[in-house]
């Protein structure tokens, strides 16, 4: 059967497909960004009204955090800041340098062949959950923590840092591996025509080309460090302390909303209070993130 | 001390920070394996987990939370990931020329990096509390498409634009119109990308504990009739063994036959991602 034209040649079924497929993907288009917006809406329309019973300064300076206390619960993040600083911080001294040397190795130093079979195992690592891994640091490392560090607790914030660290590497060095791979070949060439050895190339040529993607590398392993949760809620005790000794145990952000989140009332107090942590984690994870972008941003532009 | 013993030196601690790597890795891949495989039988699979004399979840196996974790796949790939698809095609084949449209990708790729925790903070609001869900199937599988929807997205416009402009222009040019330009062209030379996201976007589903922990999943729940039912789950079985199970020599024993089951599922599913991946690396090269 021959198609319907008008007279200027315009196919009417092609056009109506064309409407159809169009006005689907549109309307799929708006689902997905009307669903990014509300998280920024949920997020600050639930804790409104938490900030009208507590202050935003008394919130963020309060050194004590208490919201189920029957007559002065309290509301101070101080304790689940410092928890969730003190966590990443660890997680940071033990991952960077570890993180650093074994993506330049990979990315520089490691013979191709060894290489191929590297990257993809260091992928599979990241994608191992993080219940997984907080198993392993409650029934196996944390033994060891114990014999060598003797902290006051079986469960601390060392041992939450150090599965933290273990999280962080493979992100890290994969950010960090393809800056350094993005670094033209004839940069090292003419290093190494200059008379420089391999290790002088890395450290002067390499390194500082794609010094911020390594920076970003190191930005966002941090990010995904302070906002992961449950590998943190299984290993570093839950307790809001205020501490910055690794030896004891502490309450990340995080852990504080898995934790307390069933047990707050929906519309309580409590339940809103919670929503400001979620807020605060949001904003500082969204902001170190953004850092990291801006840095990455920087070094895709040196090398097009 | 000359250049070249410095070099081996230094090498020498590049490759002790790699030997530390992957050693990591090997001592827990390799826990998991040696303590989770006396576990594994056809009962430990096929039977749900019940109680023990002392009132501990221990016995039986781990059928009712592979349901679980089943379902919430499939609601993920049923909702989040049709509608991230389709959604990231028209904004990047139909807007993509709009200089707003980079600020909009940086923001959606920054979600992809907001705490898994503070999803399901969305989810308790919105599905849970606005939608009256209540402690759901559906309000958790929809929150875990929330979490997974930026990463799908992201996924989805990284195999877009790696089709070169040119095959767009010259499909245009013989007088194709845009959809059939897409489904001629841009979806079949982008699809390997798209599934590999699909792919990643399942299996950070299916690992992922913090979101379904505060919408719905419940350690004793049966296995769901509806989508409205509380349900169990592979990630939130071994959460609960580990710190809330008085019985701890069995409760322990169960959580490493559960995690070699769950990272069986999910690295399995990221070695089809990574397979696919190296194929359509190999096929195109534009």
């Amino acid at each position: 059967m021959a198609k319907k034209v008008s007279t200027y040649g315009v196919d009417y079924s092609r056009r109506f497909t064309e409407i159809l497929v169009s006005g689907a993907l549109f309307i799929c288009m708006l689902i997905c960004l009307s669903v990014l917006f509300l998280i920024f809406w949920m997020l600050i329309g639930n804790s409104i009204p938490f900030f009208e019973e507590v202050s935003v300064y008394d919130f963020l300076t309060g050194d004590q955090w208490n919201p189920f206390h029957p007559n002065y619960p309290l509301f101070g993040v101080q304790p689940l800041l410092t928890g969730t600083l003190l966590v990443s911080i660890i997680a940071g001294v033990i991952a960077i340098p570890i993180g650093l040397g074994a993506s330049i190795y990979i990315s520089e130093v490691a013979d191709p062949k060894v290489k191929n079979w590297l990257k993809p195992f260091i992928e599979i690592i990241a994608s191992v959950p993080s219940v997984v891994l907080g198993l392993f640091a409650v029934i196996i490392l944390a033994d060891y923590v114990m014999i060598i560090f003797d902290p006051y607790s079986r469960l601390n914030a060392l041992l939450g840092g150090i599965i933290l660290a273990v999280m962080m590497i493979p992100i890290q060095v994969t950010i960090a591996e393809e800056a350094m791979n993005a670094v033209p070949n004839s940069l090292r060439e003419a290093s190494y025509a200059l008379g420089a050895t391999r290790w002088e190339t890395i450290r002067h040529a390499v390194v500082p080309a794609a010094f911020s993607g390594i920076v970003a590398s190191i930005v966002l392993a941090l990010g995904r460090a302070i906002g992961e949760t449950m590998a943190v809620t299984m290993t570093t005790g839950n307790a809001a302390l205020n501490t910055w000794n690794p030896l004891y145990p502490v309450l990340t952000m995080p852990a504080t909303l898995a934790i307390e989140i069933p047990e707050a009332a929906s519309g309580s107090l409590q339940y809103q209070a919670l929503f400001a942590v979620g807020l605060l984690l949001f904003i500082i994870t969204f902001a170190v993130n953004i850092v990291a972008d801006i840095v990455l941003a920087r070094y895709r532009e040196a090398y097009k | 001390m000359n250049r070249n013993d410095k070099q081996t030196i230094i090498f020498g601690l590049l490759g002790a920070c790699m030997v530390i790597v992957v050693l990591t890795l090997i001592i827990i891949l390799g826990s998991i394996i040696v303590n989770g495989i006396p576990m594994l039988s056809w009962d430990f699979l096929t039977r749900s987990p019940e109680i023990d004399d002392t009132g501990a979840q221990t016995e039986g196996g781990i059928w009712g939370p592979l349901v679980g974790t089943f379902y919430l796949m499939m609601l993920v790939l049923g909702f989040a990931i049709p509608v991230g698809v389709l959604g990231t095609i028209f904004l990047v084949e139909y807007l993509g020329k709009y200089s707003w449209n980079r600020i909009l990708w940086i923001v959606i790729n920054n979600l992809a990096g907001v705490p898994s925790i503070v999803y399901g903070l969305l989810g308790v609001a919105l599905f849970v509390g606005y939608l009256e869900f209540g402690l759901s199937l559906i309000a958790a599988g929809l929150t875990l498409g929330l979490m997974v929807l930026p990463v799908t997205m992201v996924a989805t416009r990284e195999a877009l634009e790696a089709v070169p402009q040119s095959l767009r222009d010259a499909s245009i040019a013989l007088g194709a119109t845009r959809w059939q330009t897409m489904r001629h062209h841009t979806i079949p030379y982008s699809m390997s990308g798209v599934l590999t996201g699909i792919i990643l976007s399942m299996s950070r589903a299916a690992g992922e504990t913090a979101p379904i922990l505060v919408t719905g999943v419940v350690a004793s729940a049966a296995i769901p009739n509806s989508l409205t039912d509380s349900f169990q789950a592979m990630p939130y079985y071994i959460y609960i063994l580990v710190t809330q199970t008085a019985n701890v020599d069995r409760a322990y024993a169960v959580a490493w036959g559960a995690a070699l089951v769950l990272v069986g599922l999910v690295v399995g599913m990221n070695l089809v991602a990574i397979v696919i991946r190296k194929r359509y690396r190999k096929k195109y090269k534009w």
